[in-house]
């Protein structure tokens, strides 16, 4: 396959957030703020190009009837080396991202690509698709982060761009996340469409 | 390369093989970012001390005292001045009743009971809302509510919608009413009060 | 006292799915119809309660001993699976009905993050073990309540005329974010 093809799919076509509507939560939890998404996008995307490109080259030595448990081990162990690193050098987005950090591990994306793609393929077709993967879903929570923060407090990463007294403050709480959310998904439905 | 037949023997090695090398690898990343969590963790606790406490020429020894009422003890750093007299406490004090959940704050509170600053170290409240209010209660030019240079009494510090007069987040009184909490139980515990107000939810 | 606060809060105020964002896969997943929401609800609970359970001996008598908590994350989602593999093999030997019931709903589990969550948030919370359960009972109640009314309001919207573009799933999630918003009328009661 065209490795440019592999790597631009999670972007639009197959966005993991907006059109295969994988990994929910972190989607919708950590959007509060653009920096938030970012970062949360940000982490995801090392423990997905990680883990496929660890499931890549162990797939042969590893049993099937024991191969889920075992992708299971190679992601969770990922999942905790981010944890620890962003708790050492960014201890702040770490509080704020919470909880959400160590459900990197049941994110259905994650295991999805590895037991789909990553035990199929070559190790550099799925360490790209990882990365492909990865940033297209780091792309979807940057973008709702920053429509959430703009409708909700004016600002995007903090910069100020309305003043602050035009917010709509439901967008940062909990229904403005799935409102909001909802009209990208329907937004990127009307564009994938078009092109087809 | 032909894939491992499914064999008990096979699975175990491989699951046992996979383990292992996954707990080596985060026992090993453990060890390394360990002393640089902690680091962040003093850093931030010396620059929040720094930042709440007035004019001082040295800290004492910190110590632990439990409050008249809560879960935990807090944390008291005594700041000296040139004759060696207590000026004023840095408590690093919590409260558990936020939007959501557990707060941790340090408090800068002088030997008249006035706070002379604070900070919170940790927090998980809504970004945008109850996020703000390290700068909302730190306000000089909004007296209704910013509290620092407020003298605190055997009352202690309410919201006005408690019936106290400070002006809570617009939109998140919880957490500001929190923050009282968090507040008053650094006070009655330097000031070895019995008890304080907001130690109890409020019921309205 | 202090039981009720766990419960009121995590039923209604900070609901698992609306407020604290758990569980949201199952939530769009399983909702097309009241049925299946009710079955998909009972295992919930019983994976929920027993994963509580076993997480919370986990951390209390051999993570936190050996000072290893590093490898809750490792540990917490093995256990998960393996417990929900075997309440599988368990429900099929012991109640069949029951096992029709549920059934096809245990596979899904494991990559539920609410169950992981709620082990997670009691170990962060320092509960007690009593606590721990209690909390963990009354998230299972939040997450079938908020999946239930869910199944029922997206019933009636098949019948419904929806324009174009946010047909199917984008009104599917604006109509959580409506009930979302239903539930935010209940912050003020703890």
């Amino acid at each position: 396959m065209n490795q440019w093809k592999n790597f631009t799919k999670g972007f639009i076509k197959e966005n993991p957030v907006f059109v295969l509507l994988l990994g929910m939560c972190p989607v919708l939890g950590t959007t509060g703020t653009a920096i938030n998404g970012l970062g949360m996008g940000l982490a995801t995307t090392f423990v997905l190009f990680m883990s496929n490109t660890v499931v890549s080259l162990i797939k042969n030595v590893i049993p099937d009837k024991v191969r889920i448990p075992s992708y299971i081990v190679v992601i969770a162990t990922f999942v905790t080396i981010v944890q620890m690193v962003m708790q050492a050098y960014l201890p702040s987005l770490f509080e704020s991202l919470g909880i959400f950090i160590p459900l990197i591990v049941v994110n259905c994306i994650v295991l999805g690509r590895a037991e789909a793609f990553a035990s199929k393929n070559t190790v550099l077709s799925a360490s790209i698709d990882g990365l492909g993967t990865g940033l297209g879903f780091a792309f979807a929570l940057t973008l709702l982060g920053a429509a959430r923060e703009l409708l909700g407090s004016g600002k995007i990463f903090n910069f100020e761009i309305l003043p602050e007294q035009y917010g709509m403050l439901i967008f940062i709480l909990a229904p403005g996340a799935f409102i909001a959310l909802g009209y990208i998904i329907a937004i990127t439905n009307r564009l994938n469409k078009q092109k087809a | 390369m032909a894939k491992l037949e499914s064999t008990f023997r096979n699975m175990l090695v491989a699951l046992f093989g996979v383990t292992l090398i996954a707990s080596a690898s985060l026992g090993l990343v453990y060890n390394v970012t360990k002393s640089p969590i902690e680091r962040a963790e003093l850093e931030k606790q010396n620059n929040a001390i720094a930042a709440v406490l007035p004019q001082f020429e040295e800290l004492g020894t910190a110590y632990k005292k439990f409050p008249p009422e809560g879960r935990d003890s807090v944390d008291i750093f005594p700041a000296l001045d040139q004759n060696g007299e207590i000026v004023a406490h840095a408590v690093k004090s919590y409260t558990y009743s936020g939007f959501s959940g557990y707060i941790e704050i340090m408090v800068g509170i002088d030997v008249n009971n006035t706070i002379t600053g604070f900070r919170v170290l940790r927090h998980a409240e809504t970004p945008g809302l109850g996020s703000k209010m390290e700068q909302w209660h730190n306000d000089t030019e909004k007296p209704g509510q910013n509290i620092v240079g407020r003298t605190l009494n055997e009352e202690g510090l309410k919201v006005s919608k408690d019936g106290g007069d400070v002006d809570a987040i617009t939109a998140a009184t919880i957490t500001s009413r929190a923050l009282m909490d968090a507040l008053n139980r650094a006070n009655a515990t330097v000031s070895d009060l019995d008890s304080y107000t907001g130690a109890t939810p409020v019921n309205n | 006292m202090e039981y009720i606060i766990i419960i009121i809060s995590a039923i209604l105020v900070n609901n698992i799915v609306l407020n604290q964002f758990l569980g949201v896969c199952p939530f769009l997943g399983v909702s097309k119809k009241i049925e299946t929401a009710v079955g998909m609800t009972g295992a919930v609970t019983f994976v929920m309660v027993l994963a509580t359970i076993v997480t919370f001996l986990i951390q209390h008598y051999i993570l936190n001993p050996l000072q290893i908590g590093y490898l809750q994350t490792i540990a917490f989602i093995l256990v998960i699976a393996s417990l929900v593999q075997l309440v599988e093999i368990v429900l099929k030997k012991v109640s069949p009905a029951l096992y029709q019931a549920l059934g096809v709903f245990l596979p899904l589990i494991t990559t539920n993050c609410a169950i992981l969550g709620v082990a997670i948030l009691v170990i962060q919370k320092e509960f007690t073990m009593v606590e721990g359960v209690v909390y963990a009972i009354a998230n299972a109640i939040g997450f079938g309540l908020a999946l239930i009314i869910f199944a029922g309001l997206r019933e009636h919207l098949d019948l419904q005329e929806v324009p174009k573009g946010l047909k199917g799933v984008p009104i599917a999630i604006i109509t959580a974010g409506i009930l979302a918003m239903a539930f935010m009328g209940f912050s003020g009661i703890v």
